[in-house]
């Protein structure tokens, strides 16, 4: 019984919580301290280890969380892409390499916080958290795509009827309930990077420019015109 | 006929002794804060000379400024999607270490040693770490051809020099050098607005000055790589790119901006410029050896009454039609030819146009004896230490005819005048030479007077902002009536 309070606490309380902190967190931050919404860039005091982080990482990183998404978005169209053996593997082998990136990525991002001295003095005591945080988080999604084959499956058959029954407000935990520890710890670990979200430089995804693709190159302010003229 | 009014400078690089007064005055009221301390809005270089940040000119390795790829303006730095794609690692982005790490010195230890047998020395520290470092680099590093070995002989500008011309460039007899001060250009077709992700950096309509939102930029960096002038700079502190403003704050006021102001040589030159703004994108794409006089065809002739009409109801207001009329940037521009945008090739079309300098007479040492060529009217001017290919790379986009008609006038104005005063040139040799150069003896006297005797009102004409007007289309003034003070504006700190 123990077990199942733990588990509601941390199934059903946390990640309405989190979702709850995200929203307000990042709207109060938007409204209160524009000026911070974006990733201190370190790029400039250190150039050359800043690629083999940055970009394995951040690569790494949109593949594999597109990967949960899709796994969250349509469960079905994964299990059924999964029935032939030589597919499975495929999305099961990138899944790994992606994986395999990221970590890679953020051991480099952190040895280099750490190792240039410059570097050190714009790391604030957020981004040391948040770094911890993510690189539990990943070192255990990845040591569960290797433990528990086959996770794309599976995540689809439990993780995204779970995760949908949050969405609809029937929160089912029986899904999940059953699951070992290490994954369990994955999906807190979610949840918590989810609450930390906007007191960390991660806010920066929400600003993500994409309006840059189909704006006008230049960009002209007036102050005494009208608007409309150009 | 799309017509704006833009501020635009003249920097007469004849004149500039290479004080850095300018440098410090910028420095003084704008970068003198944690993460800006290696910024300088305004720097004056040695030319020969690698510049800053080190060979900020070489866009194989920077990829500033724009290129024409199918027929169509494209930013060198990468285009649209390619950008979103390299967001996290800009691979053009110059690092500190292209400019240099700045220190300040431990000073107590001077009073605070022990007594000893040796003297204290203050030990240069790091202003980012705090640290101990071994200076490698700093402003105006290679000042006055310091290290030219390493530093002048490594100038883009000489891969246009044959090795015989380099040779005796640097040949000590020969040895030869002119100051390049720069700020922002306040470009037409800026690279840095069209670079930036967010669409925080801007021009402003009335003025043309570029400025960058504070709040809207994210640090993305694309505008430091993007901007051939390397003038966007990176503040590490704030993770926000910052950049000369012009002074705005004092042009708005009436007053010329702080480098300017401080000019000890009186090289600066300030006023308004009224141009064509539907032609930019046809002018920016023009041949490298068509650009300069596109660029020059784009500026309109603030006495023409269709330009004027066309201005009025574009909204620009008479006075500052009335300051174009009299701008000095516009006599140097267009009427007398003599100014140039720097490495217009870049393609941003600047709005900072450079008078180019003179070099000294020629000499030869041929034994004991040294002897100054002297063949021709105009022979210090193929013959100047200075090669023409170099000036023609700086200013004319590797072609020379422009440069050598500001220099040819430059040369026959000195003649006409020393004719006047001195005496000991004869006048119709004088004027055969203001002929050649294609002046007249009234444009010269104007020249002389504009160059020579100048007033800072002649130098600075600077059109009246109108910001109150601007502010009463945005907001009633009366809302804020029994309100105090300048209200709350948020310190540019960041929580994480």
């Amino acid at each position: 019984m123990n077990g199942t309070i733990l588990d509601l606490f941390l199934f059903v309380v946390l990640p309405y919580a989190a979702t709850a902190i995200f929203f307000i967190g990042t709207i109060r931050r938007y409204r209160t301290q524009p000026f911070s919404y974006s990733s201190l860039s370190s790029q400039f005091l250190e150039n050359k280890k800043h690629f083999w982080g940055l970009v394995p990482f951040h690569y790494g990183l949109i593949v594999i969380l597109t990967g949960h998404l899709i796994g969250f978005l349509v469960p079905r169209s994964v299990i059924w892409w999964n029935r032939v053996p030589a597919r499975l593997y495929i999305l099961e082998i990138s899944a790994l390499i992606f994986g395999l990136l990221t970590v890679i990525g953020l051991i480099q991002i952190i040895y280099r916080r750490l190792s240039s001295g410059r570097v050190l003095v714009v790391t604030s005591t957020m981004d040391w958290v948040l770094y911890i945080l993510l690189l539990i988080q990943v070192v255990l999604g990845l040591y569960t795509a290797l433990a528990y084959p086959w996770g794309s499956t599976w995540f689809a058959a439990l993780a995204a009827p779970y995760l949908w029954s949050l969405c609809k407000f029937s929160p089912d935990v029986s899904f999940v309930a059953p699951l070992p520890w290490m994954f369990k710890a994955h999906i807190v670990g979610a949840y918590a990077l989810v609450a930390i979200f906007p007191f960390t430089r991660l806010v920066h995804l929400l600003v993500y420019p994409l309006p840059y693709v189909w704006r006008k190159p230049q960009v002209v302010r007036w102050y005494s015109r009208p608007e409309g003229i150009r | 006929m799309n017509v704006r009014s833009q501020i635009a400078m003249v920097f007469h690089l004849d004149k500039c002794i290479g004080c850095h007064t300018c440098s410090i005055a910028c420095k003084n009221i704008w970068t003198d804060r944690e993460g800006a301390e290696y910024m300088w809005w305004n720097n004056v270089e040695t030319k020969p000379g690698t510049g800053f940040p080190t060979r900020w000119e070489d866009q194989d390795t920077y990829r500033g400024g724009w290129e024409i790829k199918d027929g169509k303006l494209r930013l060198r730095s990468a285009n649209k999607g390619y950008v979103l794609g390299k967001i996290f690692h800009n691979p053009a982005q110059p690092s500190i270490d292209e400019y240099y790490e700045p220190w300040t010195y431990r000073y107590q230890d001077l009073f605070n040693a022990p007594e000893g047998s040796d003297q204290p020395i203050a030990r240069p520290v790091s202003k980012i770490t705090g640290k101990e470092i071994a200076i490698e680099a700093g402003p105006n590093w290679d000042d006055d051809l310091g290290g030219s070995p390493v530093y002048a002989e490594n100038d883009p500008n000489l891969d246009s020099l044959t090795e015989e011309q380099r040779e005796q460039l640097f040949a000590v007899e020969r040895l030869v050098m002119f100051y390049f001060p720069r700020i922002c250009n306040h470009c037409l077709n800026p690279s840095c607005v069209a670079a930036c992700p967010s669409g925080a950096i801007y021009k402003r309509g009335e003025d043309g000055i570029v400025l960058i939102d504070q709040t809207r930029c994210r640090g993305w960096r694309a505008c430091v790589s993007a901007c051939p002038y390397k003038k966007v700079f990176f503040n590490w502190k704030t993770g926000k790119s910052e950049k000369c403003l012009l002074c705005f704050p004092r042009l708005e006021t009436g007053q010329a901006p702080a480098c300017f102001h401080s000019c000890v040589g009186r090289i600066r030159y300030l006023g308004v410029l009224l141009y064509d703004a539907d032609r930019i994108e046809e002018v920016a794409l023009s041949s490298d050896e068509n650009l300069i006089e596109a660029h020059r065809s784009m500026i309109l002739d603030p006495h023409d009454p269709q330009v004027i009409r066309q201005a009025q109801s574009n909204g620009v207001h008479d006075s500052v039609i009335e300051a174009a009329q009299k701008s000095p940037v516009y006599q140097f521009v267009k009427v007398w030819k003599m100014a140039l945008p720097p490495h217009i090739e870049f393609r941003t079309l600047p709005m900072l146009f450079y008078v180019p300098p003179m070099s000294p007479v020629m000499s030869m040492r041929k034994g004991d004896v040294l002897t100054q060529s002297d063949q021709g009217l105009f022979h210090e001017i193929d013959n100047a230490r200075v090669p023409m290919q170099y000036l023609a790379k700086l200013f004319g986009a590797g072609h020379d005819a422009k440069v050598r008609y500001a220099l040819k006038k430059q040369m026959a104005i000195r003649s006409y005048r020393r004719a006047v005063t001195v005496g000991d040139i004869e006048p119709h040799i004088a004027n055969q030479m203001l002929r050649e150069a294609d002046c007249t003896p009234a444009e010269a006297e104007a020249i002389y007077k504009l160059t020579s005797l100048c007033t800072f009102e002649e130098r600075f004409v600077i059109p009246p902002m109108h910001r109150e007007e601007a502010l009463e289309m945005m907001e009633d003034p009366m809302d804020h009536k029994r309100e105090t003070g300048f209200g709350l504006v948020g310190k540019p700190q960041r929580g994480s």
